[in-house]
């Protein structure tokens, strides 16, 4: 009962979303896109946050590589959107590839500043490498071209863009369901819980947490793909620390213990960003205020809170 | 002629000057439940550590089955057949009491490689599980989360969780330790039952010696690091140097075990 009438509640949701570009204006097609970009990105970084136990303060360098994979193929190469983003996936795999291999086999907040410093240096490569990334200006002046595929479509409007962005991003939202779900999932699960307990099972926890970094990086850099030709630039910003801030409190924001919750954090603290930034300058107040009363009196977030509400009251 | 299961040859363990373990010799023979007994700093947790993978040794060789396992992790140990239980419980607390043994059979078939496969649906290992969870007693609690079980239930539950990697030797640290006298006794009862079985050989360490002698085929001694005695339980309750050792244990503090 209770889960058909969640599964009710989701497919709603998901009609809203397809329909957003008909019912509502220019400027909430561009709200949603972000949403939903932003959305992958803390989805992704809860796979080895809220899953795996890793605290990583460098996530942005994924989201970031994969914005300027997809920025530099479409100036040089014009390559199909589809390719670019199969290039950015890629190129954020390795990434995370390398920096993982080096991280993983720390723990808690040791593994937290390295991946800090990787993300740091990272940026660093961006911003000084002119010749190739056009330092701090960034990637600008790409245009898409073709889709892939042989579909026609015109990724140049809005509200077309938006449908690819949230068709791409629920396949990948699907995929990482079912790897949290899978086998491989469940190791990920009793890792936060109890690394060592894992490894006297007969597993090598690094190789776990390895893996599970690389998947998450890859994500990112499919997200980071997607909101290059979004921003219409690949900057600096997108690698700075600061960013990698951003899916973490998207994580908390929504509930790092439900696949759907960062992407419920993303659409709040978008929305919640868009709506008081038209009131006040002081933005970052309001979002702290409302983080630290997240984590004292809702710790399990806004979709874990209002799920366990429900429950009660349907008792 | 059978083999022994596990050979220790001249172990040690030293911490910068300190020596927690020295130079001890045993053969674990296959099915046969052996007890490592001594006080407080004996050297028994080091001992463990090392034949587990959590320590390396500092001198001598360990060897299972035939193999050399001396300073390999604890995931190639454990895969190689040695499982143990901790002297704290060491359980997966957000999961229910099955689901913490389906994530050792899943390791222990190879399962946990696969990304794409829906856990909850895997039957096969879920009846497995409960299977174990019926070994220990404990099935009926199979849907609660791990945490809010008993403390009893808690070692139980660890204890089928170390059966499930279907090990060659298992290392149980003080098993019934915390329990009350009625928990103490049907885990007891278990372990011997298990142990009837011939399925399982068991390496047991323990405080309460009423365990020790309900359960050992053989016992080592252990005093400050060292083999104080081996035999059988009749052969250590008449050892005048092991009855001293027991009575002097509350000055013997010479040595502290590592963090279990």
């Amino acid at each position: 009962m209770k889960t058909k009438v969640l599964m009710a509640i989701l497919a709603v949701v998901i009609a809203g979303l397809i329909a957003v570009p008909w019912i509502a204006s220019y400027f909430y097609v561009f709200i949603f896109t972000e949403i939903l970009i932003l959305g992958l990105f803390a989805a992704s970084f809860n796979l080895i946050f809220g899953y795996t136990g890793m605290l990583s303060f460098g996530h942005a360098a994924f989201f970031g590589i994969g914005a300027y994979a997809t920025a530099l193929v479409l100036i040089h190469l014009e390559w199909p959107f589809l390719v670019c983003l199969l290039v950015s996936m890629g190129a954020s795999a390795l990434l995370a590839l390398m920096i993982g291999f080096l991280s993983v086999r720390l723990n808690e907040v040791y593994f937290a500043m390295l991946t800090l410093a990787f993300g740091m240096m990272v940026f660093a490569i961006a911003y000084q490498w002119r010749s190739v990334t056009n330092g701090s200006d960034g990637l600008a002046g790409f245009t898409l071209g073709s889709f892939g595929l042989g579909l026609d479509l015109t990724l140049a409007n809005p509200s077309v863009y938006y449908h690819v962005v949230l068709g791409i991003v629920a396949i990948a939202a699907i995929v990482l369901y079912l790897i949290c779900r899978s086998s491989f999932g469940m190791i990920l699960k009793a890792i936060r819980q109890n690394p060592e307990r894992v490894s006297f099972a007969g597993l090598n926890v690094r190789t776990y947490r390895l893996v599970a970094f690389v998947i998450a990086g890859t994500f990112a850099g499919l997200a980071g793909g997607l909101i290059a030709p979004f921003l219409r630039v690949a900057s600096p910003e997108l690698l700075h620390w600061s960013m990698s801030a951003e899916p973490i409190l998207m994580a908390i924001l929504g509930g790092t213990g439900f696949f759907l919750g960062p992407f419920i954090g993303s659409a709040a603290f978008v929305l919640l960003e868009t709506w008081i930034t038209t009131y006040t300058e002081s933005w970052m107040l309001v979002l702290g205020i409302i983080l630290a009363m997240m984590v004292i009196f809702f710790r399990k977030g806004l979709l874990g809170t209002a799920i366990d509400w429900w429950m009660e009251v349907k008792k | 002629m059978t083999n022994p299961v596990l050979t220790i040859a001249n172990l040690s363990k030293r911490f910068g000057g300190v020596t927690a373990v020295s130079d001890i010799n045993l053969e674990v023979m296959p099915k046969e439940t052996i007890a490592i007994i001594g006080p407080n700093g004996a050297g028994k947790t080091t001992f463990y550590n090392m034949v587990s993978g959590r320590m390396q040794p500092t001198e001598g060789t360990i060897t299972l089955d035939g193999k050399d396992i001396t300073g390999l992790p604890p995931h190639k140990i454990s895969r190689l057949g040695v499982s143990r239980s901790f002297q704290i419980n060491n359980i997966f607390p957000e999961m229910t009491v099955q689901e913490n043994v389906e994530v050792v059979l899943s390791a222990y078939h190879g399962h946990s490689r696969k990304l794409f496969n829906i856990a909850s649906r895997n039957t096969e290992i879920q009846n497995e599980a409960v299977e174990f969870l019926k070994r220990l007693g404990i099935d009926s609690l199979k849907a609660q989360r791990a945490e809010v079980i008993s403390y009893g239930d808690k070692r139980l539950l660890e204890i089928a969780m170390v059966l499930a990697t279907q090990p060659k030797l298992v290392l149980l640290d003080e098993p019934t330790a915390g329990m009350t006298p009625d928990e103490t006794r049907r885990t007891t009862q278990l372990i011997k039952q298990l142990a009837g079985s011939g399925d399982y050989t068991f390496m047991i360490t323990e405080h309460d010696m009423d365990v020790v002698f309900n359960l050992a085929d053989r016992i080592l001694v252990m005093h400050r690091g060292e083999k104080l005695f081996a035999g059988t339980p009749e052969e250590v309750k008449n050892h005048p140097e092991v009855r001293v050792a027991y009575l002097g244990e509350e000055d013997d503090e010479a040595v502290e075990e590592a963090n279990p």
